[in-house]
């Protein structure tokens, strides 16, 4: 059954969701781009805000439309908050024999509830869930976020210049990893329950029935997104990439892009499943002591593929290889999925406009643009 | 069992093999501990104290189980740290990480074993088993090359394996000095030069990405089969446990799937470069 949430009720939720004892995480405009971060109040939200996107291009907008969801994606998401920049993993202390005293660090602060999570980017988060939680080893610093973690998803109404998640079939509309999903509509949304504890909030905020108007206009917001769509990933995304990239790793264009590349790491940043991380140290202040702790790392740096004497990635074109080969190609052999869910950040991010979906299609040889495009809302 | 979180470990010896490698045999400091146990060919990720880890084979334990050696090449800053370190200092160990060799696959076969450079030093764990364990496996061969015959360390154990029945050493020195024993020029020169009943061969190597890729092609141009062929590989390490991506090689987590691997899983991306 489908619930309505009025816009005057934003409010009353996170209330709930803070008497329930989570930091409340939600969109909001910062230097010109909408990043997740504590939310307070409904006011907070980017209402009215458009995201304009394109290869190495983003910029908001102000519409006279009062909607608080009307944009597609900025930089973060979801996983700043489980996968950390940087997090501690063991403390270590020297003891007067000198003797090493080794002590796991584990999370210690409230747990989060995000709202605004997209369907890309829960299909990023199961993705992720595969390297770090469904694995032989498990990260336990990702399982405590994870465990902690209330997701309110919202679905798309409108798509960003550079999704093209309807090819990798990861959006616009979420269908599992969440608690509650959204859908913006006149006055508000239209609320599916996905879990328990979505159940008792909703229960909680005395929602009512959604009605068969709200739905049929959720249906057609989420259509519109889908439709707005100009790009696609070949072959969409299927497993068939791993053997076309894999077996053209001397295809031209890799020289090509290379070219372009600025091996700055931008695309590895905000791609909502790269996992790459190193290992930091850092001295406590009597020297008696040390910080073990893992932080994001990039395979488009010197150190990634240093070993003793030899980078085994040593220039810009290896390293973009390796980018795309794992991503759309090897992933297949470790995760048994794409490492891609069809957000187009890394194409908005990158200084140069590197889109991965043409990448891809000078090397299949299938073509990355929509045909049957219908016009959407923000085509001029 | 494998330790996840660093426990402590003692440095109980400590030999000079060559004036940039040496051994620490280590021993654990806590009593529940015990249970750790390795495969020959696994690795420890050792820490130094406010510096970091190192991912290090683990070459030997001693007779009670709870003396493990680590022969380390001084290269950069964790190992320059551990070089530094005296008798009764203390480090950090957690692992076994890693698959290690074939031994059950090489039962009743004749081992050939190539290492180049520090590689000899992951093999000793190898030979160590196999003459524990003599009746279980056929003639043993074991080369190893250097790039100069002064790089050459453990020479007191390779006289004495030489000795032994059943056993057959060559060494290999690009550049020599005039006593050396060996051959002067490539360890793949040595596989012409010993006998080898290649139907009931089982190889594996650890050494120089190059060298083994040379040894692998002479190896099944003389008609070894593709999978009588293990070789253990070598990436940047992190975390040992598959999370940290720097060990990739295509799809495969060389600190998980591997270090060591049959030739065929590896052979296609050996002959690329960048991976
Ligand atoms: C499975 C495996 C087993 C190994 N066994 C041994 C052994 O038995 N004896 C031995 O002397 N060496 C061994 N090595 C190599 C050893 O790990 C490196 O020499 C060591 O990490 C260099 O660290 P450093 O801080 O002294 O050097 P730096 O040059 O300061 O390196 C900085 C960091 O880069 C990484 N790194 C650098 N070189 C390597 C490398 N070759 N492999 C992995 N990470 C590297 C490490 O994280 C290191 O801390 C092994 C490597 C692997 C992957
Ligand atoms: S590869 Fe690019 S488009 Fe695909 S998930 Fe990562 S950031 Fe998004
Ligand atoms: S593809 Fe773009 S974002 Fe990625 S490393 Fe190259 S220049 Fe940077
Ligand atoms: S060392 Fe981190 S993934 Fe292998």
């Amino acid at each position: 059954m489908l619930y309505f949430l009025a816009y005057e009720q934003i409010n009353d939720l996170l209330n709930a969701l803070r008497t329930l004892g989570y930091t409340c995480m939600g969109p909001q405009v910062q230097d010109g781009t909408i990043v997740f971060d504590e939310l307070n109040h409904a006011a907070q939200l980017p209402w009215g805000v458009h995201d304009m996107q394109k290869p190495g291009y983003y910029r908001l907008q102000q519409s006279e439309k009062k909607e608080a969801f009307a944009w597609a994606n900025g930089p973060q998401a979801i996983k700043p908050l489980l996968f950390k920049p940087k997090e501690s993993l063991w403390r270590v202390q020297k003891n007067d024999d000198g003797k090493l005293i080794f002590k796991e660090i584990m999370p210690d602060h409230k747990p989060v509830a995000l709202i605004g999570a997209r369907s890309c980017d829960l299909a990023a988060m199961a993705i992720q869930d595969k390297t770090l939680l469904k694995d032989k080893f498990i990260d336990k610093q990702y399982q405590w976020h994870r465990e902690h973690l209330f997701v309110i998803a919202v679905n798309c109404s409108y798509s960003g210049g550079n999704c093209f998640c309807v090819s990798t079939q990861t959006g616009p509309k979420a269908t599992s990893g969440y608690d509650l999903a959204l859908t913006e509509v006149d006055k508000g949304f239209v609320v599916d329950i996905g879990s328990d504890k979505g159940r008792n909030l909703i229960t909680t905020l005395k929602c009512i029935p959604a009605t068969e108007t709200n739905s049929r206009q959720a249906d057609t917001r989420t259509a519109q997104a889908a439709s707005m769509q100009t790009k696609r990933m070949p072959k969409n995304n299927s497993r068939e990439l791993r053997n076309i990239l894999m077996n053209h790793l001397d295809h031209p264009r890799w020289h090509e892009v290379a070219e372009r590349c600025l091996s700055c790491g931008n695309c590895t940043a905000v791609c909502p499943t790269c996992f790459c991380h190193h290992q930091t140290e850092t001295p406590v202040a009597q020297g008696d002591g040390s910080v073990h702790a893992r932080e994001w790392d990039s395979c488009f740096t010197q150190g990634h593929s240093y070993i003793h004497g030899q980078v085994v990635r040593d220039t810009t074109e290896k390293r973009y290889k390796q980018w795309l080969t794992h991503k759309l190609g090897t992933w297949w052999d470790q995760f048994d999925t794409s490492g891609c869910v069809g957000c187009g950040r890394c194409v908005t991010w990158c200084p140069v406009g590197i889109d991965l979906t043409e990448e891809m299609a000078a090397i299949a040889g299938e073509s990355n643009v929509v045909t049957d495009k219908k016009k959407g809302p923000h085509d001029d | 069992m494998m330790i996840d979180t660093p426990v402590a470990m003692k440095i109980i010896a400590k030999n000079e093999e060559s004036p940039d490698v040496f051994t620490l045999t280590l021993q654990f400091m806590e009593e529940k501990e015990t249970g750790y146990d390795f495969q020959p060919g696994q690795f420890n990720m050792l820490y130094l104290f406010g510096v970091g880890e190192v991912p290090i084979s683990i070459l030997a334990h001693g007779e009670d189980n709870s003396l493990y050696a680590h022969t380390i090449r001084r290269v950069g800053r964790v190992t320059q740290g551990l070089s530094l370190l005296k008798i009764g200092d203390c480090v950090g160990l957690r692992g076994p990480f890693g698959r290690g060799w074939p031994l059950d696959k090489a039962q009743g076969k004749d081992v050939l074993i190539v290492t180049g450079g520090l590689g000899c030093a992951p093999s000793v764990s190898i030979i160590h088993h196999i003459l524990k364990h003599r009746e279980r496996y056929g003639r043993l061969i074991i080369l190893q090359g250097v790039k100069h015959s002064d790089d050459l360390i453990f020479r007191k154990q390779y006289q004495e394996w030489a000795q032994l029945p059943n056993v057959q050493v060559a060494l290999a020195a690009d550049i020599s000095q005039p006593n050396w024993p060996g051959h002067t020029g490539l360890i793949t020169e040595l596989l012409d030069q010993v006998h080898l009943d290649l139907s009931k061969t089982l190889c594996m190597m650890c050494g120089p990405e190059g060298m083994m890729r040379a040894t692998a092609e002479r190896l099944t141009q003389l008609q070894l089969p593709e999978d009588a062929i293990y070789l253990s590989l070598e990436r940047n390490m992190e975390c040992a446990i598959g999370h940290c991506g720097h060990c990739q090689f295509g799809g495969t987590f060389i600190c998980k799937e591997g270090p060591v691997f049959n030739y065929p899983e590896v052979k296609f991306l050996l002959s690329q470069r960048g991976f």
